[in-house]
């Protein structure tokens, strides 16, 4: 197709890596940030904002745990509330980092590069922010060992054929090969770290952490299988949580739960929260670390098109679940689905609709793909919206299921806000210490974007 | 061709460690590595600040036993899980629920894939950083100054002194002959 008179199809489209660089500006630009740009105001200043909110979260928690999850508007019917909404969520938005990192990584997708490693960090954080709330929720947290089998004088052991314990292995398992995946991405960087540090002090903790790291040419072979089979571990993994997830639901028997779709669709959506994330944080990072060179308009049109790619599968997800509730002849699926559009809950259905299918539509158009700030509006809407899907598949389900004499209605409290907002400040946080602490782009990954990185046993012959 | 660059060891008197030389590109780097290889020598090791493709091929390392201990832990974990979770709800702990079998088989498969790819995840960490033998606080490599670039833009081969065709005056002029930037004594 292209010939050589031809322009290549790939080279009309805005490039991953801005032309000019090389394998020392690459490493300078981007360890700079750590090692040599100043602290500004504007970082402490929202430091100690989202520091501020980080201990906000101390405190609810501290509180919660002197009076119990009485605080908290759950009740009976309504058990789970904000805690597993929040759960849902957050988990969710780690599903973006894994995609990239792993299942882009298998696909030789090279773009993922300038975005993988601070994609991982914000899954490592989610899933601290998700694992928060079961953890609160419990009643008795001191107590969340039980969890796990472990040789007890009460002779017992967990129920295996329980989604709940399957989510505490699924949920365990995923927050480990992320840090693995995420740390072994790092190794080499840490090694430029190293070598580049002035301070002597400084040297030493990156010297700790990269472990004498040599970039070895036989290090780099063992390097490559290691990354290569972490990411086709990983892969199935990030498939199989959130379906782990959604067996919370569907092995239940509660109308708006029990259905087969529930893992393809909660696995879409995910992504769909996840890539509204990481351009909610992508978009500011490069315009104020100054990496539009790195994270280029192509990066934001890609992540715009799975959104839009994701949100139409949800899309198709709403679409069934009302489907089934005409199709199935079920008396309680047709009231949920009534429920749904007319109840006492309607609000949020309606909402939910503008802001997971209506409004990403807009993302159609290559001008609203390509403007960050439209951009990382619509990301917004669509992080809001996917909240509401999981406030309306527990609460609205909850709230009214097959007996009237149990409905009742769910509120959250103060103490339920506080809590979501102290782990969007536990999130913050982290990501605002990582910016500061570690190379937020990979480095050695970038290298090998530039054509010189490329070497050719043929030409090398002819020598 | 310039002179060779010596540096001293941090313990003096030891003997020398390997001759290192220093290239511009990748490509330099793919090509001086055959060349010493196929001159004969076997002790060596090249150094990039990314992967290079057949560069390890090129200085005779072809296999690495990382997916083998991937495998095996990956497997090890698959059969624990499942044969746990069989031991709890069979053997040790059977709970009657409405006459269902003990033996739920496809409520097993959860954690026994979970634990599979925990075991085998992790081992791929451990097992590339044991079979590189790191951590390793101390490698002679780093005494070259200019080798802190071979995590920047630069490119490095080392001839080990412990090659047996290794000759240091031998070895230095085989080298010049690569066409490197400098050349440099590792001391050990």
């Amino acid at each position: 197709m292209a010939t050589n008179t031809q322009i290549p199809v790939a080279d009309r489209r805005a490039p991953v890596i801005e032309p000019g660089h090389t394998f020392s500006t690459i490493t300078e630009k981007i360890s700079n940030i750590v090692l040599k740009r100043p602290v500004s105001l504007g970082w402490i200043l929202g430091f100690l904002i989202v520091f501020g909110m980080l201990n906000m979260l101390a405190g609810v928690l501290g509180y919660l745990f002197i009076k119990g999850v009485g605080i908290w508007g759950i009740n009976i019917p309504v058990g789970w509330g904000f805690a597993i909404i929040n759960f849902v969520w957050w988990i969710g938005i780690g599903h973006a980092g894994t995609l990239i990192s792993a299942i882009l990584a298998l696909l030789r997708q090279s773009w993922r590069n300038s975005i993988n490693r601070f994609a991982e960090a914000m899954t490592l954080f989610a899933v601290m922010c998700a694992g928060t709330f079961p953890l609160a929720h419990m009643g008795r947290p001191w107590l969340f060992y039980w969890m796990f089998p472990y040789p007890n004088t009460m002779r017992y052991w967990p129920n295996f054929r329980s989604p709940l314990v399957w989510d505490v292995f699924a949920v365990s398992t995923y927050f480990t090969i992320s840090l693995v995946f995420w740390f072994v991405g790092l190794i080499p960087d840490l090694a430029t770290m190293r070598d580049r540090a002035e301070n002597p002090f400084v040297q030493r903790i990156y010297g700790l952490l990269a472990m004498g790291w040599r970039n070895s040419a036989r290090h780099w072979h063992r390097y490559e299988t290691a990354y290569l089979l972490l990411a086709g571990l990983a892969t199935p993994l990030v498939l199989s949580v959130h379906t782990v997830v959604s067996f919370d639901f569907a092995v239940g028997i509660v109308p708006g739960w029990h259905t087969t779709i529930f893992p393809p669709y909660f696995v879409a959506g995910a992504i769909y929260s996840g890539f509204a994330m990481v351009l909610c944080l992508a978009i500011p990072i490069r315009s104020i670390y100054g990496l539009k060179d790195f994270i280029t308009e192509r990066h934001l049109e890609i992540s715009a098109k799975v959104m839009l790619a994701t949100g139409l599968i949800v899309a198709y997800g709403y679409g069934m679940e009302a489907f089934m509730g005409w199709y199935s002849g079920n008396q309680f699926d047709s009231f949920l689905m009534w429920n749904r559009f007319n109840g006492n809950y309607a609000f949020s259905y309606r909402a939910l609709l503008t802001c997971n299918i209506l409004i990403p539509q807009i993302l159609w158009l290559k001008k609203f793909r390509v403007s960050p700030g439209w951009l990382w509006l619509i990301s917004f809407v669509v992080l809001v919206g996917m909240w509401l899907e999981r406030f309306i598949i527990i609460v609205v389900s909850l709230s009214r299921d097959f007996l009237t004499s149990s409905w009742g209605m769910y509120y959250p409290t103060k103490w339920d806000w506080a809590t979501f907002i102290g782990t969007i400040g536990l999130f913050l946080t982290g990501m605002w210490l990582f910016l500061r602490l570690l190379p937020p782009i990979s480095i050695f990954e970038m290298r090998t974007l530039l054509p010189e990185a490329e070497v050719h046993e043929a030409a090398e012959v002819e020598q | 061709m310039s002179d060779v660059s010596v540096y001293e060891s941090p313990i003096p008197g030891s003997p020398v460690y390997g001759l290192m030389a220093e290239f511009d590109s990748a490509q330099e780097l793919l090509a001086a590595a055959h060349k010493t290889h196929e001159a004969g020598y076997k002790k060596m090791d090249a150094y990039s600040p990314f992967p290079i493709e057949g560069l390890a091929e090129a200085i005779g390392f072809h296999k690495n036993r990382v997916a083998l201990v991937v495998l095996i832990c990956g497997l090890i974990g698959l059969i624990s899980a499942y044969s746990f979770q069989y031991w709890v709800a069979v053997i040790t702990f059977p709970v009657n629920i409405g006459g269902r079998p003990y033996h739920s088989w496809p409520s097993f498969i959860i954690v026994t894939f979970e634990l599979t790819i925990l075991f085998g995840g992790v081992s791929s960490m451990i097992g590339m950083l044991a079979l590189n033998g790191l951590p390793m606080p101390y490698h002679p490599v780093f005494n070259v100054p200019e080798f802190t670039k071979a995590s920047e833009n630069k490119f490095f081969l080392v001839v080990f002194s412990s090659d047996p065709n290794y000759d240091a005056a031998h070895t230095r002029s085989f080298l010049e002959g690569l066409a490197p930037r400098m050349i440099a004594e590792v001391p050990s």
